[in-house]
């Protein structure tokens, strides 16, 4: 039935690792990873629980796909409540660690209360122990993986684990697995670290089985590969260019969030797309880009390898950042770059690595530097408040030396891991500060893209594109091209992404495989894999439901409609250049359907008949 | 009329040796020039002509027989791309 039907529940207050059966009526509602694990947060816990107190709960999640045959089934989220946002965070993560998980023979991990002391868990298949991870604390991510491997004189090791940005407090910490990949968003880092848990270290040899129906699980999930191969966004465009290949799509069109969200055109975006990273360099005839990569399981293999020039300021004689590793993915090279005015890509790369290295969200990173800049550039900030730091936009040497102090928690830099919200209100100028709900946003300017306004202000998590990301359909035609600058029929478009979305962050597959496949593509494949009958209507159902029970737990929380809102800077100031001159975020005219479309009241919340609609 | 043309992505094979895709090159066309005559001018196979875009917005498929240029305009051409 592709789900283990095991969970092991973490008592870091006590020091015990228990396990439990997985609640088999959930997972039929709830499916698994992202809705099935805030079901359990949900139920377990106070929505308005303080997030980094031992009260709050962090779940590790796989979904019934995670370690099978199916392409991209490696995915894996954290589930918690995030202290940036104080919403619901869930954050997803490829990489290997997921797979291991689920092969040591495991659905979740539920963490709770607080340990004393640093430990880590170790996780062979059926045995688990915290163990002390005194001499990891002070560690960066990079480290702590080279000693855990040496330590249990194990390679294949798989680990998760926090930076030293987490333990110094950072709000947007991630959690980083198998050295550069990471479930980046919402802090879940920070929640980790403030429960003393530096790693989650796990070596899984059982396989991941027992399908409702083997053989028609291998020919949907066969089937499924032909799809993605044949597609040229999977099969060609996503393995040559990455994400990044959208630098200069968005550039064109007038999209690009540039100098904190001021201009929609960046004037360096070729400097730093997809294209420039294959253009061999002066100094060594290399070019930015080594290789891609693949996750576990993945045939897309849309991830960037990456080398820094050596002659780089950054790294000249510092042969550790010379070495190939995780590169730019679009949106850290939005953010670190066009947000900041930056259009070094050497510059970019090495803050991409500090971002692996000690485990921060790149975008939230990126637009606080971006604030601060701003907040420098009108003399709200000083140097006598930076430490003598001149952050003027444009500036590589000041966001190096603003990525490296707060990927450390000194100086300034502990100031940084406030994220932009906490920072420009604590300098008097909360309006400079572009977020939703205290999350930063990422790389799609709304008043060139109207439907991403909607998608922004009602995403569960803060301002996210991967909540519903209209931009495939409003952008790239995928599956139909609408008009950008158009709000009609905006709301339903919405809906229907965010629907889908949590059902397929709920399956262990990664969300770019929707850029080929339907959900008439993905529903055999979970069909054939879990007891029940999974429909294509029935995941749109039980995405509808997780969306709703997110949101549900948000107002809980203590958020209401006045929050799904935008920046004023979005809408107020409109686009100065590009196909959206003159235009703002239209969010007050979408709104209003979504809310009706969605069965809330007019202030946001579910009604009953919502509610009983649901299951709820 | 000239117009610039950029050709981004895998098309960038098809670029004049030595130019950048984000710089483009000037073209003389005919004033009666359609976004579809002017891919097939380039060598783009249509399939690959996925997004096209005039001065920044897209050029639907159900025009791309008709619509005509200005002078100065920038057509830009992507394969099917994505990523987020």
């Amino acid at each position: 039935m592709s789900w283990t039907g095991k969970v092991l529940r973490v008592n870091l207050t006590e020091g015990t690792c228990k396990a439990e059966p997985l609640n088999m009526e959930w997972a039929q509602q709830y499916l698994g990873q992202r809705g099935l694990a805030t079901k359990y947060l949900v139920e377990e816990t106070d929505p308005k629980v303080d997030p980094l107190s031992p009260d709050n709960k962090m779940i590790m999640t796989t979904g019934p796909l995670t370690g099978t045959m199916a392409s991209t089934g490696g995915r894996y989220s954290v589930v918690t409540k995030s202290p940036l946002t104080n919403c619901i965070a869930c954050s997803n993560s490829g990489g290997f660690i997921g797979a291991e998980i689920k092969a040591a023979g495991w659905d979740m991990i539920i963490y709770e209360g607080k340990s004393p002391t640093p430990v880590y868990l170790y996780l062979e298949n059926e045995k688990a122990e915290l163990r002390s991870a005194d001499h990891l604390w002070g560690k960066s991510v990079w480290d702590t993986h080279e000693i855990l491997h040496k330590d249990n004189q194990d390679p294949e090791l798989k680990i998760a684990c926090v930076g030293r940005s987490a333990e110094k407090g950072n709000l947007y910490s991630a959690i980083v697995n198998d050295m550069h990949r990471a479930a980046g968003r919402s802090g879940v880092g920070t929640v980790m670290a403030s429960k003393n848990l530096k790693a989650l270290a796990c070596r899984g040899t059982r396989g991941v089985g027992n399908f409702k129906d083997p053989m028609r699980f291998m020919q949907a999930t066969e089937q499924g590969k032909k799809v993605l191969a044949d597609n040229a966004v999977t099969g060609q465009g996503l393995p040559t260019y990455g994400t990044q290949v959208l630098m200069n799509v968005i550039n064109e069109m007038g999209a690009m969030p540039t100098r904190n969200m001021r201009e929609v055109q960046f004037e360096g975006a070729h400097k730093i797309s997809g294209e420039a990273m294959h253009e061999p360099r002066d100094s060594d005839g290399q070019p930015n880009l080594s290789t891609n990569g693949a996750c576990f399981g993945c045939t897309i293999a849309c991830g960037r390898i990456s080398t820094i020039d050596p002659q780089h300021f950054t790294v000249k004689d510092r042969p550790e950042y010379q070495k190939a590793s995780g590169g730019l993915e679009y949106e850290a090279a939005w953010a670190l770059g066009s947000n900041t005015g930056v259009d070094d890509i050497d510059a970019l790369t090495y803050a991409q690595f500090l971002c692996n290295e000690d485990g921060m969200d790149p975008i939230t990173l990126g637009a606080t530097i971006s604030a601060a800049m701003e907040l420098y550039e009108t003399g709200k900030l000083t140097k006598e408040d930076t430490g003598g730091l001149e952050l003027r936009f444009g500036s590589a040497e000041a966001l190096v030396k603003l990525t490296e102090l707060t990927a450390i928690g000194e100086g300034f830099g502990l100031e940084m891991g406030l994220g932009s919200k906490r920072l420009c209100e604590k300098y008097g100028d909360p309006d400079l500060s572009m977020n939703v709900k205290g999350q930063e946003f990422p790389a799609y300017d709304p008043r060139a893209i109207q439907g991403m306004a909607l998608a922004y202000a009602t995403s569960n998590r803060g301002a996210c594109h991967l909540r519903g990301y209209t931009v495939s359909s409003e952008v790239l035609g995928i599956p139909e091209k609408t008009d950008p600058l158009t709000t009609d029929g905006k709301a339903e478009l919405v809906k229907a992404f965010q629907d889908a979305t949590a059902a397929v962050d709920s399956a262990g597959l990664c969300v770019f495989t929707t850029f080929a496949w339907g959900m008439d593509d993905i529903a055999p494949q979970i069909d054939a894999a879990c007891e029940g009958d999974w429909t294509t209507e029935k995941l749109l159902e039980v995405g509808e439901r997780i969306w709703n029970m997110e949101r549900d737990y948000n107002l809980r929380a203590g958020m209401t409609a006045a929050d799904d809102t935008l920046p004023k800077r979005l809408r107020k100031d409109a686009a100065k250049v590009g196909p959206a001159e003159g235009r703002v975020a239209d969010l007050d005219v979408m709104l209003p359907k979504y809310y009706e479309l969605r069965g809330w009241t007019p202030a946001g919340e579910l009604t009953p008949e919502t509610r009983s609609r649901l299951g709820l | 009329m000239q117009i610039r043309i950029k050709l981004y992505a895998s098309l960038s094979k098809l670029l004049p040796e030595g130019v950048k895709p984000h710089e483009g090159f000037l073209l003389e066309i005919d004033d009666d020039m359609t976004p579809n005559r002017l891919v097939d001018t380039l060598n783009i196979p249509r399939p690959m002509a996925h997004l096209i875009l005039r001065n920044g917005t897209y050029i639907k498929p159900e025009h791309r027989d008709s619509a005509l240029f200005e002078e100065d305009d920038v057509f830009a051409v992507w394969p099917p791309v994505a990523g987020g």
